[in-house]
């Protein structure tokens, strides 16, 4: 069973680093129609770029990423042993297949091993009831990672602080991020919570709103306000910077309030899994 | 202005910042460690007024060496080590993404070199343009950080972000996108 789940999840990752979700081509072929000049021509040559991938069954870009999975297993499932061995395993066989960049560098030894190693891949395991288990594949770039920023503001600065660190952070760095960028931004936990919601944001849909309607309105205004920046497609200037922003919010402790942003390149890659009580393997997304 | 440029090149200052340049003839691979190497020793190859790109690519070996994905990476982090190598071993053209600092600038206009911007992520078309693999050198740095030599036949189109005039287009976006989002 171990190889069955294994072979399957490889496949997900193989079409994960292929082939982008509907929902971000579309975004970026309304950029495209929007910009002019040169960030249109490197819209164009990104629209070409996913169509040249898709066609030739090549990674749409040579970073491959950091093999990331959110795990939410079902306390009943039956195959929880062997989940984790399972997706150590797929990594093992798309790094072959696909083929995947070797990304995971030892550091004491200096040398790649592949894309496992100590630490990876990256695996975040969460329980759900019932006896399914679903899982968000991540394959993450380390431009747009170093990206990534924590701050941990006085809690006088407030929401308006947290937008400000949003704004700056993203004025910064989305240059060197590969955008139009996914912004994840997650305000409150603890600085781990915060990195990591933060993170899991960038797994939402284009253009999906959150649920609560004043964390909704605070997405609008920083995705307009991110896109008044000028930063535009590879940083060459032009008025689509990000094609979304997502925001998680927790409660924060007295005297703290974290704010964590993450941000995706324009290759959002990602893929989600079922796996039914019987073993059956459902691509959902 | 859009240039098609044969490599090598003794003279680049005829090309802009914001110009379209496509490339033909021979390029090198070089990321973190093979920079950080070449403050020590010489290149493997002879790199003057050539191309060094700023790449990691996934490449397969079947009878000869196939490029399979090729984009460029982000050049922020050469920036310690390039205003060295475009002095000391004479490379005219920069290829990367995401923009680099002052001190490349600076060589640029010292030495006469550009800076030019692939599209970032665009790593099947990087590669559709890349005939052969000439050589490798520096392989147990990995895949990703040894050094390739590929000859490449229109390579772009790619935008010049730094010129040999003192100009630093993404800089000055960086910088603007800074001072507004202080004021928004």
């Amino acid at each position: 069973m171990k190889d069955k789940l294994a072979k399957e999840i490889a496949k997900a990752i193989e079409e994960a680093v292929i082939t982008l979700p509907e929902d971000v081509e579309v975004a970026l072929k309304k950029a495209y129609e929007i910009e002019e000049g040169t960030a249109k021509l490197q819209l164009q040559n990104i629209i070409t770029n996913i169509e040249m991938a898709r066609r030739e069954r090549k990674p749409i870009c040579q970073d491959t990423g950091m093999q990331t999975f959110f795990v939410e297993m079902g306390v009943d499932f039956k195959y929880r042993g062997i989940i984790k061995e399972a997706i150590i395993d797929a990594v093992k066989i798309a790094t072959e297949k696909v083929p995947l960049r070797h990304n995971a560098i030892d550091i004491l030894k200096g040398k790649s091993t592949g894309n496992v190693g100590r630490g990876m891949p990256i695996i975040h395991f969460d329980l759900i009831p019932g006896e399914e288990c679903f899982i968000d594949i991540m394959p993450k770039g380390g431009g747009s990672e170093n990206a990534s920023a924590l701050k941990m503001l006085f809690p006088g600065d407030g929401l308006e602080g947290a937008k400000k660190f949003v704004l700056d952070t993203v004025a910064r760095l989305a240059p060197a991020a590969c955008p139009p960028v996914v912004v994840g931004v997650a305000i409150g936990g603890s600085a781990d919570t915060a990195m990591k919601m933060a993170k899991m944001m960038l797994l939402r849909k284009i253009g999906e709103r959150s649920e609560d309607n004043e964390i909704a309105a605070m997405e609008e205004e920083l995705l307009g306000k991110i896109n008044e920046l000028g930063i535009g497609a590879m940083g060459l200037g032009g008025k689509i910077t990000a094609l979304d922003v997502h925001i998680s919010i927790s409660s924060r402790h007295p005297a703290t309030f974290p704010v964590a942003v993450a941000m995706q390149c324009w290759a959002n890659r990602r893929r989600r899994l079922k796996i039914d009580g019987d073993g059956r393997i459902w691509n959902i997304e | 202005m859009e240039h098609r440029i044969k490599l090598p090149i003794d003279d680049v200052r005829f090309i802009h910042a914001g110009d379209i340049i496509y490339i033909d003839g021979l390029i090198f691979t070089a990321r973190d460690m093979a920079h950080k190497r070449m403050m020590k020793e010489k290149p493997p190859f002879d790199i003057s007024g050539s191309a060094i790109y700023h790449c990691g690519p996934i490449a397969r070996r079947n009878e000869e060496w196939e490029i399979i994905a090729a984009g460029p990476t982000t050049s922020m982090r050469m920036e310690p080590y390039e205003h060295e190598i475009i002095r000391k071993y004479g490379a005219r053209i920069i290829i990367g993404k995401g923009g680099m600092g002052s001190r490349t600038a600076q060589a640029c206009r010292e030495h006469g070199a550009i800076y030019a911007v692939f599209t970032g992520g665009a790593a099947v078309l990087a590669a559709s343009k890349m005939k052969r693999v000439k050589a490798i050198a520096w392989e147990e740095l990995g895949m990703a950080d040894a050094m390739w030599a590929i000859e490449v036949e229109n390579f772009g189109p790619m935008v010049v972000s730094i010129d040999a005039h003192g100009n630093n287009l993404m800089e000055e976006i960086r910088k603007k996108a800074i001072e507004k989002a202080n004021i928004l």
